[in-house]
């Protein structure tokens, strides 16, 4: 267990929390469910590494167009299916993932399904690290706004929600572009960390697998999310000794949590990270203050 | 033309499979109103059943048969009992089941390929004999023949259980309103564990044709996406919807693959899912749902 491996793990991690998190505005916070997120995943992954090696652009800028191409697909994709209700959103979002797959598949310029090879591999601990940092505040913060509190709403009663003013579709569609913009900045990340791009990667399992995450740290908790996406994470890699039967330990663990504590690690609860920042700091500021004082009355 | 002819029929063979899925899907569906995603596992299940019930134990293809299909009503109502009744007893909303389902079906896929039995592509044994039928100058394949005879004789006895019984008349009035039927003194309890041992049952005959026609692996159970496809086509909750959409889908799959490429096979099927869902997002003859405030 050296270092090197346990960092690998950590990008890994922080590359799936960079999707869970804009799931967990969709589904967490507005209530709407995807089973179709590897696909913005794909095309992030893809649209970056257009970027990096067909364009020749700076790996900062090819991010933010990956993310960028990934939040249009996601507007014409909602524009289609945001009126759908529950189950049938569920199966539209479903069926443009796996389309969005099947269409990489047969894109030559982009190798097809064998894969795209040689990608620069720029993505590194530091980069995951800022840019999950910066995406866990630009979303709590969100949240905390008035617009957060819309999407709160239309997640408790869309219906009541549309009366007393809220524009529900408009909402949704904004939940549905920035979850898929953070899903496009973690399909770039892994690409270039693995160095090697193919739709089979985007698959159906895995946009259950992002889906799982953000219900195992608990809907509509931030904190949740980044805790489900770290242990979820990590212990498949962990259990590697365990090698063909962590997938049997992980369907099953699933379905208990399920059956017994649906609400997800968190529960909806958040850590109070700026609490016990401030507390840390009255506490530090106290000390030395103390220490100023003893000081002072030696003098 | 004779070309033309040849495609059909093979459409109309695997329609007839996907109906078999799709009729156990929306079965469930119609009453607990989520998406058994479970399901191609039951049927990954049924087909090894059958497997090694006829090279292992060397049963008769029937005796296999009935063995495979009786072993995944089984299974279906054990996965009832063990990941939705809980949930059900809770009143949970429609994700959890679905999450449950993905859990479970994780689970049999990946038993399956820790199991001894291993990853391996396996094929059964020939029954039907390999030579085809020739019918004006057109080759119908033996097994092609009996995948639709027998599917169609497991659908009619499902459409003769839940029009003509007492039980079936249960499931109807649960399909309609669960709590409703409740309160008129259905065992709704009993219902369920009956529409998921029916399920089951189509399942394990799905799986069990369909490893005869194609091979047995663990990921078998993948092809339920498309039962689904079907089931959405057709109207998610109707079962004869379910059955004219399975068939269309595996018409259109065919000629899609046989004229234009394999390759745009499953894509065709994608977008045609989302094109239902947006044109008509009941699908064929689907019933209405509102949602109410």
């Amino acid at each position: 267990m050296d270092w090197f491996y346990i960092k690998g793990i950590l990008i890994l991690s922080g590359i799936n929390l960079m999707a869970v998190l804009g799931l967990s505005l969709l589904t967490g916070f507005t209530g709407l469910f995807s089973f179709g997120h590897a696909g913005f995943m794909a095309i992030g992954a893809y649209v970056t590494a257009m970027g990096t090696v067909k364009l020749g652009l700076p790996f900062a800028a090819a991010l933010l167009l990956g993310a960028a191409g990934a939040a249009l697909a996601s507007f014409f994709i909602g524009r289609i299916t945001l009126n759908l209700k529950g189950d049938y959103f569920c199966i539209a979002t479903l069926g443009f993932g796996e389309a969005i797959r099947l269409i990489l598949d047969n894109v030559q310029y982009f190798g097809g399904a064998r894969g795209w090879p040689n990608l620069p591999r720029s993505t590194n601990f530091t980069i995951v690290v800022i840019l999950n940092i910066i995406g866990i505040i630009i979303l709590a913060n969100l949240i905390n706004s008035r617009h957060g509190r819309n999407f709160k709403a239309i997640r408790e009663e869309e219906l009541a929600s549309q009366t007393i003013g809220i524009n529900v579709f408009r909402y949704k569609m904004t939940a549905l572009m920035i979850s898929a913009a953070y899903a496009g900045i973690g399909g770039g990340l892994l690409g270039h960390y693995l160095g090697f791009l193919q739709p089979k990667m985007f698959q159906f399992i895995k946009s259950t697998e992002l889906t799982i995450t953000v219900i195992f740290g608990g809907l509509g908790s931030i904190s949740g999310s980044v805790i489900g996406a770290l242990v979820l994470t990590s212990l498949p890699e962990l259990l590697r000794t365990f090698a063909i039967w962590r997938l049997v330990v992980y369907g099953a663990a699933v379905v208990f949590i399920m059956i017994s504590r649906p609400q997800g690690l968190m529960g909806g609860y958040e850590i109070p990270v700026g609490k016990i920042f401030k507390k840390l700091y009255y506490r530090l500021a106290g000390c030395i203050r103390g220490k100023q004082a003893v000081g002072g009355g030696k003098q | 033309m004779s070309g033309f002819l040849q495609q059909l029929i093979n459409g109309l063979s695997i329609g007839s499979v996907y109906a078999l899925m799709a009729v156990g899907y929306s079965l469930v569906y119609s009453i607990m109103n989520f998406s058994n995603f479970a399901h191609g596992g039951v049927i990954m299940i049924g087909s090894y059943i059958g497997f090694f019930a006829m090279t292992a134990f060397e049963m008769p293809f029937a005796a296999a048969f009935c063995t495979a299909a009786l072993g995944t009503g089984l299974l279906a109502v054990l996965i009832e009992r063990i990941a939705y009744s809980p949930l059900r007893k809770r009143n949970a909303p429609f994700l959890y089941f679905i999450i449950s389902a993905m859990g479970v079906s994780i689970f049999l896929e990946n038993i399956i390929i820790a199991s001894p039995i291993g990853p391996t592509f396996r094929t059964y044994p020939r029954v039907f004999g390999a030579e085809p039928f020739v019918v004006a100058g057109v080759n119908i394949g033996r097994l092609d023949v009996m995948m639709f005879v027998i599917s169609t004789i497991s659908l009619i006895i499902l459409v003769f259980i839940i029009e003509k019984t007492k039980t079936g008349m249960g499931i109807r009035a649960s399909a309609y309103n669960l709590r409703a039927s409740a309160l008129m003194g259905v065992n709704t309890d009993r219902i369920i564990l009956i529409v998921f041992g029916l399920g089951g049952l189509l399942a394990g005959i799905a799986g069990v044709l369909f490893g005869m026609k194609y091979t047995v692996y663990p990921q078998i159970g993948n092809i339920t996406l498309k039962s689904f496809i079907a089931a959405v086509f057709g109207g998610l909750g109707s079962l004869p919807g379910a059955v004219i959409g399975s068939i269309l889908l595996g018409i259109i799959e065919t000629f899609t693959s046989g004229y234009l490429s394999s390759q745009f096979r499953d894509l065709i099927a994608f977008v045609l899912l989302i094109f239902i869902l947006v044109v008509r997002p009941r699908g064929l003859m689907g019933k209405t749902t509102e949602e109410k405030a």
